[in-house]
């Protein structure tokens, strides 16, 4: 439980730290260990399939696009505020904390009622076997529509990012 | 207790997100952003998963990273579309299809 409590602090320490830290690269660099510390939560959660998709494609892939389009734009550090922006702010502080209550409220009910479900886990809970038969059987038609999804976003990102010639 | 307590840091990460959200202007922080709240609801997704001991959310997380994959691709294709016309991925001058 301790090492939970370590790793739940380190993963909110990290968000702020993308929020707030304003060189979009140190950003990134938080981010990677934010996803890092939930790649160790699905761990803990019998998802060892998940854990190891999260670090090669949320950790590995995606963010190396992230780091590429940083490193590539150049962007300028700080960003001042406008005045129309402390309207924004002052209202996104407010937000923020009554929105996790919200959610704490909705959540905190289920998870009360844990003890209806006592049962064990299967032995291939959360294994790339499990998980490969319930796609390739009962989402199968979602899994294709997946394929398709990311072939369309892959021509999408190519056409968007094209020199234009004119 | 492990159940319990993952939901609450996963709201927390998802308002942290949210906030991020509204008050950044850089928009490739405002991806980033996206990417935490869509991790939050990963996190939230399992812990039930662990809880509920069925595996449908894990394939659900499994379309979550897929769309978030997709989206992080168009996502910065964009940004780098209007930074070459721009020179600029300031979110607030990304005006002209705003009321």
């Amino acid at each position: 439980m301790l090492v939970i409590n370590v790793i739940a602090f380190v993963a909110i320490f990290s968000a702020l730290m993308v929020v707030f830290h304003r060189s979009p690269m140190v950003s990134v660099v938080f981010l990677i260990v934010n996803l890092v510390c939930i790649a160790l939560f699905f761990l803990f959660l019998h998802a060892q399939f998940l854990f190891a998709i999260q670090l090669i494609v949320y950790a590995g892939a995606i963010m190396v696009l992230f780091v590429f389009v940083v490193m590539l734009l150049n962007l300028r550090k700080e960003e001042e505020l406008l005045p129309g922006w402390r309207v924004q702010r002052a209202l996104a502080y407010l937000g923020g904390p009554l929105l996790v209550g919200a959610l704490w409220t909705a959540l905190w009910r289920r998870g009360r009622s844990s003890e209806a479900f006592p049962g064990g886990f299967s032995s291939g809970f959360g294994t790339a076997e499990d998980i490969g038969r319930l796609l390739f059987n009962d989402y199968l038609f979602q899994f294709e529509a997946a394929s398709v999804l990311l072939v369309v976003a892959m021509i999408g990102a190519v056409v968007l990012a094209r020199r234009r010639e004119s | 207790m492990i159940t319990s307590f993952l939901p609450l840091v996963a709201a927390v990460l998802f308002a942290i997100g949210a906030i991020g959200v509204l008050i950044r202007r850089n928009a490739i922080v405002v991806l980033m952003c996206i990417e935490l709240m869509l991790n939050a609801v990963n996190l939230t997704f399992a812990s039930y998963a662990y809880e509920l001991r069925s595996m449908s959310a894990h394939v659900f997380i499994f379309f979550v990273m897929t769309v978030a994959a997709a989206e992080a691709a168009v996502g910065l294709g964009i940004v780098i579309a209007v930074f070459r016309k721009r020179q600029s991925a300031d979110v607030d001058e990304m005006n002209l299809m705003k009321w």
